[in-house]
Parts: structure tokens; C-alpha cells; sequence
């Protein structure tokens, strides 16, 4: 779906933001507790499950919420080819988003380990209990999650680019947001003065 | 695509900075770049050292083992540490297994070696505890480093059967903490059957009551039967799976049983070192009887696919400072998974029933 604002949503950009931080914290907690038989091993395992489990809860939130709402237009001096590879990393980071907590969970349940996530909260298992299935999915576990970290340094990358160096406002569309104008914004809006001030820093180059 | 003047060169500099910096940190955190640290793979590496080879499939350590099932009757004196759903008043179901220290799965019984048991208590609101225990109240070292070193000056020689005194002697002076491992182990009575050790937790935990208070607890399984010891001096007369027929023969016959004594830590203990022992009086607790009422094979029962993670704890039971803990928590996580990717392979009891069956 194309919305007609140039912006996304947003409830969505926060989501956005918020899922960004919790991702990347996560994906550095995991390498870095597997790699250390040291007391972070407990620390940070203490940390995933939980983190992973609220990720899956946001994602679950977000993607209704990315369908329903939509994504502005990509700029129109972008190759097709361009907005393909857009669309699809895109669709891979939702994919990843979802598989990833799941690859964890469904990987604890068929080690025969309790899905505990917090003090008292234990999750049921989501698949029988099969080392065959267990070892699959551990290495899973890893090789998605560095794909995944790659994905984001690419989209990162690419974010930055159109924020620094294109300057066509796709950034923005995720961050501040655009100067409501007369075209795409109610009219009323500008006539008010307290979103004058507010909207300022938005005049500033992102 | 815009011009290359200077501003979009300082862009396209800071936003590889960005990634480079990004990525770096990753690689850090990931242990592929910087000061070297000990992972799983390095304590695994140790023990397959020490057995001589891989032996793909099995636990790489205590790999020698037979499954059990059975129960534990709480009689609820545990709430008064813990708030642990297993120390209320009940009886839990309980899985477990025997098993003998070292790396080779076929190894005979005659060895001078932990006897082990490892639990796992469930109660009916989900909780549950699992615990790996050795029949010693002190662990040989302290830290993971140690551990590794301890494996890698203790390899048998091929020749003597021993370890190598020229790589023994300066471990043991780098380690003067194994001496206390090594005095009780020379005075202590190897137990004749696995049904008569008792078992002790190695690390201290601390536990957490109603109220809110935290005390730091070491526990063990005190068996009803008595205590009867091997004949050192004639280990390797032993038959190859002695200790574990014994058992085999003596469930078919009466269950066996066990009592949990909750030892709070008086103050002065040392509660972080399981190289170090308790001792004098200690205020102890009898939470309940354990009894093991059924055995089987590996391949029958439900041990074998089973990781005996001693951090999987009950609300209530929380590790202590004991760096040991989290190692032997990666170590068995490292051991658990490759084995997984490995694939099982055939259990000493499990090739004795299968010689018996074919007779």
C-alpha cells in the first residue's frame, strides 16, 4: 500500500526506532554470550530470551500496523531495479524479525530445555523434543543472525545515503518526519503558531 | 547521482565510518577480533584432549552414564530456604542419570573418577531444577582456566596409564588448590555402587525464601544405603561396566534412596570457590527423600538427550558468584550441541543388553 503522506506513520516510525535498538543490543548480546564461558555467559543469556521474546511481541504489533498504514513512494529517480531491491530487503527484514525469536524458541524446545524467559515466565515448547531438529536450528540460530546484522548494515548504509547524500527525504520519512506544506499537509496546521516552533528543527538539513 | 565535491566526500567518509565502526564492534563482541577469551569450544577442546580423542556423539565429559527415573518426596522444610515450587510438601517426578567421570563412553569402571548424578525435578506449575552432581564435596579448581589446564596436565600417558609427571609437577605448583582435591580423594572411599555415594552440589547457590531473604546454600544427596568402598589397589580387575550393572541388578531388586540436606553457608564461608571445602557445623536442612525406582540404557531412557545445564533453576534458587557456574553451564551448552550435530552412538550398558539379547 502507498500513503500519501511522505512520511511513515508515526506510531511506526517510533516502533521503528525502538526495535532498531533492541535488534542491534540483541544481536551483539548473542555473539558476544556465546563466545565467553565468563560469568556475562548467565548475564546476557538472562538478557536474550526476554529481549527476543518482546522483539517477536513488537514485530507482531508493527507489521499489522506497517500494512495498514503503508510506506510513502520511494523517489521517482530511482531505478526499478532500485525499488525492487528496497521492497525486498525490506520483506527480508520483516521475515528476519519474525524467524529469529522463533528459530530461539522453537530451538530451546527441541533441546528439551525449559523456555524460560523471566523468573516464573516459562514459555511452552513449540516443537517436540529432537536433537536432530535441536542441531539444525542452533546453527540456524547463528549463521541468520550474522546474515541479519549484514542485512542491517546494508540498510543502514542505504538510509544514510539518502539522507546525506541524496537528500531526497526517504530518511526523513522514517525520522522527523517532513515540514507539513500546503500540499500534503490540512492547511490549518501552519496557521497554528505552537506547531511553528515545533516544527522548526525539521528546517534544518536531516 | 550528485558531483563528488567535498561535502559528499565527508558524507560518503562518515557513513562508512559508521558501518566500519559497527562492524568492528560486532566482530569484538563476537570474540573474532581483540584479547583472546575462553569459550566453550576451548573447554570441550581440553576434555577431548584429555580423553585422547573425539568421541562424536557422546558428552565430552562424563560420557559414561545409564538413565533413571523416580521421585523426590518434599516434606517441606526446603520452603524454609527456598520458595522453589519442589520444596513444598509433595512428591515431584524426577529423570536423571549415573554416570562416571571422564570423556571416554566405553571406559572401564575401575577408574579412580566422580561417580555422578544429575536431576532434573519438575513440579506441576512448570518449574524446574536441574542438577549435576559428583559424589566429591570439592571440586579439583576454581575457574574455567584451571579446569582447562587440569585436563590438559592430566592426560593419561599412553604408556603408564598416568599423567605425565613432567607436565604434572609445574601445573601443580601453579595450582597449589588442587591439593586439597587430591588429599581427599586419596583418603575418601570409592564407592562400590552408585546407589550408596552421596552426591554433592560442587558450587554454592543462593536461595531465596518467602521473605525475601537470600542465604548461600550448598546441598547434597545422602544416601540410605550404606556406604562400602572398591578395592583401590584392584580397580582394573574390575569387569567394564561393574558399577553400572550393580546398579542395574540392585533396582531390579528394591528402589534406592537418597535424603537432600540444604547446607546454609556459615559466615567466613567461602561461597565462590568450589575448590574449597565447608567446615565445622553447619546449620542443615532435610528437604526430602529421592528415590530412584527405575533404570535404563541411554538409548531407552530420557537422560541421553538431555543437557544437565546446573543453572536451570527454579524461582527461589539463583547461582552464586561461583565463576565455575557459567562455565559448566557454556561448557555443557558447547558439549550438548555438537553432540546434537554429531548424532548419537551406542551406550556401554546399551551394548551389554545387546549382547545379552542376542545370546
Amino acid at each position: 500500500m502507498i500513503r500519501h503522506s511522505q512520511d511513515f506513520h508515526p506510531a511506526l516510525r517510533a516502533i521503528h526506532w525502538l526495535m532498531a535498538a533492541m535488534v542491534l543490543t540483541m544481536l551483539f548480546i548473542g555473539v558476544g554470550m556465546v563466545s565467553t564461558v565468563g560469568p556475562a555467559y548467565l548475564t546476557l543469556l538472562g538478557l536474550h530470551r526476554p529481549l527476543g521474546i518482546a522483539i517477536l511481541v513488537l514485530v507482531l504489533i508493527r507489521l499489522p500496523l506497517r500494512l495498514a498504514t503503508g510506506a510513502p513512494a520511494l523517489p521517482e529517480d530511482l531505478s526499478l531495479a532500485e525499488k525492487r531491491i528496497a521492497w525486498a530487503s525490506h520483506l527480508l527484514l520483516y521475515l528476519t524479525l519474525f524467524a529469529l525469536p522463533l528459530i530461539g524458541w522453537g530451538m530451546l524446545s527441541a533441546g528439551g530445555y525449559p523456555v524460560r524467559v523471566t523468573n516464573g515466565f516459562t514459555l511452552p515448547p513449540i516443537l517436540p523434543h529432537d536433537l536432530g531438529i535441536y542441531a539444525f536450528l542452533r546453527t540456524a540460530h547463528t549463521i541468520v543472525a550474522v546474515l541479519f546484522f549484514a542485512l542491517i548494515l546494508t540498510h543502514l548504509a542505504a538510509a544514510l545515503m539518502h539522507g546525506l547524500i541524496r537528500r531526497d527525504g526517504v530518511l526523513r520519512s522514517m525520522t522527523i518526519g517532513h515540514r507539513p506544506v500546503a500540499v500534503s499537509g490540512p492547511p490549518e496546521e501552519l496557521e497554528t503558531p505552537g506547531d511553528d516552533i515545533v516544527e522548526e528543527p525539521a528546517n534544518l538539513p536531516a | 547521482m550528485p558531483s563528488l565535491n567535498r561535502a559528499t566526500a565527508g558524507a560518503y567518509a562518515l557513513i562508512g565510518a559508521i558501518i566500519l565502526l559497527l562492524a568492528g564492534g560486532f566482530a569484538w563482541a563476537a570474540g573474532w577480533i581483540g584479547p583472546g577469551r575462553i569459550n566453550g569450544g576451548d573447554v570441550t577442546a581440553a576434555l577431548e584432549y584429555n580423553t585422547g580423542k573425539k568421541q562424536p556423539g557422546y558428552r565430552r565429559a562424563h560420557a559414561k552414564g545409564l538413565c533413571f527415573s523416580g521421585s523426590f518426596m518434599a516434606d517441606g522444610a526446603g520452603s524454609g530456604l527456598s520458595v522453589a515450587s519442589v520444596f513444598k510438601a509433595g512428591r515431584y517426578p524426577v529423570i536423571g542419570r549415573f554416570s562416571l567421570a571422564g570423556g571416554n563412553p566405553l571406559a572401564g569402571d575401575g577408574r579412580n573418577v566422580f561417580h555422578s548424578m544429575a536431576l532434573i525435578l519438575r513440579a506441576p506449575d512448570g518449574q524446574e531444577w536441574r542438577l549435576a552432581m559428583d559424589h566429591t564435596p570439592i571440586f579439583p579448581v576454581a575457574d574455567v582456566a584451571s579446569f582447562i589446564a587440569l585436563q590438559r596436565a592430566t592426560k593419561p600417558d599412553p604408556k603408564t596409564g598416568k599423567p605425565d609427571p613432567a607436565v604434572m609437577k609445574p601445573f601443580l605448583e601453579a595450582h597449589p588448590e588442587v591439593k586439597a582435591f587430591q588429599a581427599f580423594m586419596m583418603q575418601a572411599v570409592l564407592p562400590n555402587s552408585f546407589a550408596n555415594a552421596t552426591y554433592y552440589s560442587i558450587n554454592a547457590f543462593r536461595f531465596t525464601d518467602a521473605g525475601g531473604t537470600t542465604r548461600l546454600v550448598r546441598w547434597q544427596f545422602e544416601p540410605e544405603a550404606p556406604l562400602a568402598g572398591l578395592d583401590k589397589k584392584r580397580l582394573d580387575q574390575l569387569p567394564r561396566d561393574y558399577l553400572f550393572q550393580e546398579m542395574i541388578a540392585r533396582t531390579a531388586q528394591a528402589p534406592s534412596r537418597w535424603h537432600l540436606k540444604l547446607v546454609v553457608a556459615n559466615p567466613g564461608d567461602v561461597t565462590d570457590k568450589a575448590a574449597v571445602a565447608w567446615t565445622g557445623p553447619h546449620r542443615t536442612i532435610d528437604a526430602g527423600t529421592l528415590t530412584i525406582d527405575a533404570v535404563q540404557s541411554e538409548e531407552t531412557g530420557a537422560c541421553r538427550d538431555l543437557n544437565f545445564d546446573p543453572t536451570i533453576l527454579p524461582p527461589g534458587i539463583t547461582p552464586s558468584d561461583d565463576p565455575l557456574l557459567a562455565g559448566r553451564s557454556k561448557a555443557y551448552s558447547s558439549s550438548f550441541t555438537r553432540r546434537a550435530q554429531e548424532g548419537p552412538n551406542p551406550s556401554a550398558v546399551g551394548q551389554d543388553l545387546a549382547r545379552e539379547n542376542a545370546r
